[in-house]
Order: C-alpha cells, then structure tokens, then sequence
C-alpha cells in the first residue's frame, strides 16, 4: 500500500514537471537562456574578479568585494534577480581567468579584462562592452632621470605581469624603439611590486590605472612615478561564454544602462521620482514606460533597479577611482557628451 | 603468468578494456563539452608567432619566433636548474650526510641542524627567502661587489666573464679524447689488479691525461680562449647596469639555491641511512686484512652503501626536478611559467598546453628514472 502510495505521488510529480516544462518552453518561445535559468536557480550570479585590484575589484578585510568591475557584476544581478548583493565571487588570476569561464565554473568575468581580437574570436569568449577604457604605461623612479620613454636606453630591465597583453605591448614598444631589454614577469601582481621595490628592474609596466593603484603599496610611493606616455590602447570590460546570446544582451544592457543614467542624470538617489518625468528616454530607463525587460524575459523594473541599488557609471567612478585617488580625472571614460568618449547605444 | 590460460587472461583483458574505456569516455566528454563551448581543439599553434619575449634564454630567441621555440627555451631553463640543483645537491647531500657521522662533536652537530632546518621548512617559503633576501641584500650595479675585477654580484645578477672559443670544437672533441682514454685506461687498471693484483694510480694518470690532452690542442691545435669582462656602464643619471660577460641572473640563482638546500637534507639522510647500513663486521673484516681507512670506505663501505642510497636519491632527483616548477613564483622563465603561463593565457589553449607539459614533466622523470636504474644496476650485487 505504501509502496502504491509513492509511485502515485512520483508519476504525479513527474507529470507535472513535464506540464511545467512545456508551459515553460512554450511561454518564452526562442528567449530562452541556460545561464539565466541556472542563475535563477542558484539565486546568486557566478561573478569571476581579480585576486585584488583597488578600484575593479578589491575585498576588504571582513571579504566585501567592491569595485567598478564588481559593479557589473551588481548590477546584472540586481537586474536578474533583484538584488545586487546576490553575487558570489571567485577571485582569478589572469592565467586561470578564460578557462573558469568557458569551463562555467563563471558566468560573468569581470576582472579588468582587455578586449582584443583573438580572445573575442578564438577561444569561446565574447566581450560585451568596456567598463573602463585603460593604457598601459611605465612606472620609473623619481630619481632614475627618466623623465619620458624617450629617455630608455639599451639594457633596462622591465618587470611585468605574465599572461597579460601587457607583456606583448611592452615587446612592441622596445622592439619598434629599438631598445633591447630584459623582461622579468611575475606571476602575481604583488611579487612584481616587490621585486620592482627592491631594485630588480628599472621599471615597471602594466595598465596605467594598475600602476596607480599598485604604487600606494611600495614602501615609498612618493619616490616612484607613472611616465605621461601611453604605449597601448586597453578596452577593458566583462566578457561571457560565446553561444548564450540572451545572457550576452543581459550583461550589455545592465553596463549600458548605467552609462546611459549618467547621460540623463539620472542616479541612485532620484531615479524612482523620475518615473513621471516628461522625457520618454528616462521614462523608459526607470520602468514607466515601455517593455525593454521582456526583450531578456525580465521585469519591466530591472534597470530601475541596477540605477537605484548600484548606481549611474558617474557615481561609480566617483566612489571606486575617482575618491580613492586611482584617477582622478576622467579623461576618456567621461561621457562622450562631455568630451569623453563613453557612447553607448541607446536603451530603447 | 601464462596469459594462454583463458582463466587468467579474461580479467585482464576486461581490466584493459575497461581502462580504455574510461579514457575514451573522458576524451569523448571533453570534445563535445568544448565543441558546444565553441572551444576549438588542436595543436596548430605552436607554429604561431609566440610575439612575447623570455628574460633568460639558452638558445636564440625573440618574441618572433614561434610557440614551439618558446616551449624549447622553457624546457631548457628547466633543464638547465635542475641539473644545477642535482649537481649541488648531492654534493652538499653526501658532504652533510658524511658530516652528520662524523666523531667530531661540531661537525656532526652542525650538519644535524642543517638537516633539520631546511627539510622541515616548506620549499617556496625557503624559495621565496632566498630571492628577496638576495635582492634585498645585494647591491645595485654601481656599488656592485667586486670578484677580482672580473666579476661582479649585483641585485640584477652575477655578471661573469663570457669565453669566446676560437676552434671550439677541437677543444671540445680533445675533451671527448680524454675522457675515451680516461675509460681505458681504468678498464687496464681493473685487469692489472684483478690478474696480477697489481695497483696501478687510476686518478692521477687521468687527471694528467685531463689536462695534457687539451693542452695540446691550445699549443699546436689552433685553439684560443678570450674572456670578455663585464663593464659598467650608465643608462641614465642614475641607472647603471653591466654590459658584456655573462648575466647569471638571480631568479636562477636563488631557485638553484633553494632547490639544492632542501633536496640535499633527503640525500643526506639517505647517505647515513646507506653507510649505517653496512654492517660493522664487514668495516674490521677488511681493517683485518690491512686496508687502510680510505680504502675501507671505497672498497668495502661505499660500494654496499650504494645499494641502499641510489633507489631513494632517485626519488629525490625526481621531486628536485618536479619542484622546479615553482619558479613561476619568482619569474625564473621555466616550462611553467612561459609556456604554461605566458603561452597559455595568450593562445587560451589550456587543455593542449596543459597536457604538453604534463607530457613533458613525465619524459624528463621517466629518463631520470631510467638513468638511475641503470646505474643502480650496476652496482646492484651480482649473483654469481
């Protein structure tokens, strides 16, 4: 009799998941994403950060990760799930990063990531946008007369991170100027402050924005400075598996929609008092108006949601870069509308 | 076993063929788990412009050459550490392991805290050690110390004389000579003792042949020897660095350093373990017959002792090689580091380059392996 009993209740169930699964199939239609379902399952967003960055992405002592690449990561999961602090993070060196991705142990790599060719189109990744725009640059020491690239000479030695496009950016440059050099690269970022500190290498190149953050940890910082030149152009944003197009849009659109605040002056604090603004542009980034939710099978109030609980691309930069003295000028991450080059497409 | 009996070959075959099946099930599960990931497979890249460049390298190489080269120049500095770390390993090995049953209170003492200090410490944290406290502790170029005004120790490295060979290969085949020789000879003195039980002064005779026979080849063979000597010279006001010579730089000093001071406390151990092995019977057996102090522990200890002291030193000649690989932790561009760091991250190829250097690791152990097996062999006891 038991036995009977839980067969009945087994095909029960089973019939009804089966019901469950068609409704669902059929409710959607093509607007159907494995990674957004995963992630609604899971009820936190699989978010792939740096083993420390100050600025993109930094753990403070009781393990809170904040930064503007986090932010991305924040604000897809206010989007998807309604609220931002659902994120899980898992720290990863540059060597580990794409495969954490591609293998799904991630969903979203955040971690101060250059948009180059071969990464989109080779090896299962693609870039959804760019979060910061970066240039690699030299850090030097105040007293070495190195006042310019210019000033290298034949013989310097250059510590670097291994597995960046930094190293490749650094061989163009010498070899285009004509200078041999000797290129030591560190696995960990940390390892090359300290050889660089303790006068292994005569300088020291990474992305300008790293150069800033990692010269507050040398034992003098005010003896060391970033020369003005900068050698290569460095996209950086986050990147998704290639194949999850829904997801994709989802990334895109939570990044675009904080650039597109700003424009519209919209932020954290007034966005839910915009809705009866009189602009159908800022009507339509608060939830009043329009459908743009339903495009990725979301509510109508996910980008409400990314403004009010993570905020505008202004007030990010202004609490993680700007206020902790990484980069206090803008220079082109400000908007395009005022002399930048952030131009986004628009969210209609 | 008699694998024609059907009993006995059924399991192992079906253990085979389970086995097989495994593989073949996880080889299949990654190609199409990577195929649905839009993740390509193939070994094609290796023919690519590798387009970054090594610090240190033993062959030519510049970041235009090709992945395949840059794994070879990966492969050579992890070769090239590791026979360091072997050579100054046993050296110190069978010093301290000597040391330790010395009669002399200090001697032994001495080598019994060595043993204890660098066996027990973990080998990055000892690696990390030896490479900051080296770069904190040595000077830049310009104050660098001064070896003889040929060379000269700085925090960017030990700058020494290069050699600068005309007819190097005459010398070098003189050398190829006297070593051939050198095996004659020590065959004749074997007979000579063995038929007529006459000594014949193997050492001596080939250290003169050693140093006559490429002499020779520099008074009448053409052979010349130049040293070119690092110099000094400055970049900017402030900036000096050495120019010529030979850079030995400290990555690889201080990973030669680490790997030989922690691999030596096992040898060390395993040479006590081997000399108190032997039994002491066979030390007054042959102090009876007349032998002399040395001769006792040539002829007599050290030949039984290394039947116990060569199977585990092998193991140990295996970690020190394994252990190298955590030069990425200091930038010492090793087969880790350049092909399965740098080489890695810039194709994105993780699997095909991964399972490269797995092959890798596992070709240099098994021929170390190899190697010792035959020597061990060799002074295996010959059942007669």
């Amino acid at each position: 009799m038991i036995k009977s009993l839980k067969s009945l209740i087994l095909v029960g169930l089973a019939s009804f998941a089966l019901v469950a699964c068609t409704q669902q199939g059929g409710g959607s239609g093509s607007k159907k994403s494995k990674t957004l379902d995963n992630t609604k399952k899971a009820g936190f967003v699989k978010c792939g950060v740096s083993q420390g960055l100050p600025g993109f992405s930094n753990a403070d002592e009781s393990g809170n990760w904040s930064g503007i690449d986090v932010d991305v990561c924040r604000a897809v999961a206010a989007a998807v799930l309604g609220d931002a602090d659902k994120v899980k993070y898992t720290p990863l060196s540059a060597k580990e990063r794409f495969t954490a991705l591609t293998s799904g142990e991630i969903d979203i790599l955040s971690r101060n990531t250059t948009w180059t060719l071969s990464r989109d189109a080779d090896i299962g990744l693609t870039f959804v946008g760019v979060n910061f725009y970066d240039g690699q640059g030299f850090m030097v020491r105040k007293d070495s007369g190195i006042n310019s690239v210019k000033d290298f000479k034949s013989g310097i030695s250059a510590c670097t991170n291994t597995g960046t496009t930094t190293e490749l950016n650094m061989r163009d440059f010498f070899n285009s100027n004509n200078i041999s050099y000797e290129p030591i690269a560190f696995e960990k970022a940390d390892e090359v402050v300290q050889a660089y500190d303790a006068g292994r290498c005569d300088t020291y190149t990474t992305d300008k924005s790293g150069l800033a953050a990692q010269r507050t940890k040398m034992s003098n910082p005010d003896d060391h400075k970033v020369l003005p030149e900068t050698i290569s152009k460095e996209p950086l944003g986050p990147v998704v598996r290639q194949g999850d197009a829904v997801w994709e849009d989802i990334v895109r659109w939570s990044l675009n929609v904080m650039i597109e605040a700003e424009e519209y002056g919209i932020n954290s604090s007034n966005a839910s008092s915009l809705k009866d603004s009189e602009n159908p542009q800022i009507k339509r980034l608060v939830g009043s108006e329009g459908e743009l939710g339903s495009a990725f099978g979301l509510d109508n109030e996910w980008s409400l949601r990314i403004i009010e609980q993570v905020g505008n691309y202004g007030e990010i930069y202004e609490k993680h870069i700007a206020s902790t003295g990484i980069m206090p000028d803008r220079g082109p991450n400000e908007l395009w509308t005022k002399g930048g080059i952030l131009y986004v497409a628009p969210a209609r | 076993m008699n694998l024609k009996n059907p009993k006995t070959l059924i399991p192992q075959a079906i253990t085979v063929l389970s086995l097989v099946l495994v593989i073949a099930y996880f080889a299949y599960n990654a190609q199409v788990n990577m195929g649905n990931r839009g993740i390509s497979f193939g070994y094609g890249f290796l023919g690519q412009e590798a387009s970054f460049d090594i610090g240190f390298s033993l062959i030519d190489y510049d970041g235009s050459m090709s992945y395949a080269r840059a794994f070879l120049v990966g492969l050579l500095n992890t070769l090239l550490v590791s026979a360091i770390g072997i050579f100054f390993a046993t050296l110190i090995g069978v010093t301290v392991g000597i040391g330790r049953l010395s009669s002399n209170y200090l001697i032994a003492k001495t080598a019994e805290v060595y043993v204890e200090i660098f066996r027990n410490i973990p080998l990055l944290l000892q690696l990390f050690f030896w490479y900051y406290a080296a770069l904190r502790a040595l000077p830049l170029p310009e104050n660098a110390i001064n070896i003889f005004d040929i060379s000269y120790l700085t925090v960017k490295g030990w700058y020494v004389p290069k050699f600068i060979w005309t007819n190097f290969l005459i010398f070098l085949s003189s050398i190829v000579a006297s070593i051939v020789a050198i095996i004659f000879v020590a065959k004749y003195a074997r007979k000579q003792r063995e038929e007529i039980g006459k000594h014949v002064p193997v050492f001596s005779i080939s250290f003169g042949i050693l140093i006559l026979f490429p002499l020779i080849t520099f008074l009448i063979g053409g052979v010349t020897l130049n040293f070119e000597i690092p110099v000094l010279s400055q970049m900017t006001s402030t900036i000096f660095n050495f120019k010529g010579g030979v850079s030995i730089i400290p990555e690889l000093i201080s990973l030669a350093l680490a790997l030989s001071m922690y691999t030596a406390t096992f040898i060390a151990e395993n040479v006590r373990a081997g000399i108190l092995g032997v039994t002491k019977g066979q030390k007054e057996a042959a102090a009876s017959i007349g032998l002399t102090k040395g001769q006792v522990l040539k002829l007599v200890v050290m030949p039984q002792a290394l039947r116990i002291i060569i199977p585990p030193t092998t193991n140990q000649y295996l970690n020190l090689t394994k252990n190298s690989s955590l030069a990425a932790a200091i930038a010492y561009p090793d087969i880790v580091l350049v092909f399965a760091g740098t080489a890695l991250m810039q194709t994105g190829r993780a699997v095909e380059i991964i399972s490269i250097t797995m092959g890798t690791y596992l070709l240099i152990s098994l021929s170390i392996s190899t190697l010792m097996n035959w020597y061990n062999k060799s002074v295996a006891i010959k059942e007669k």
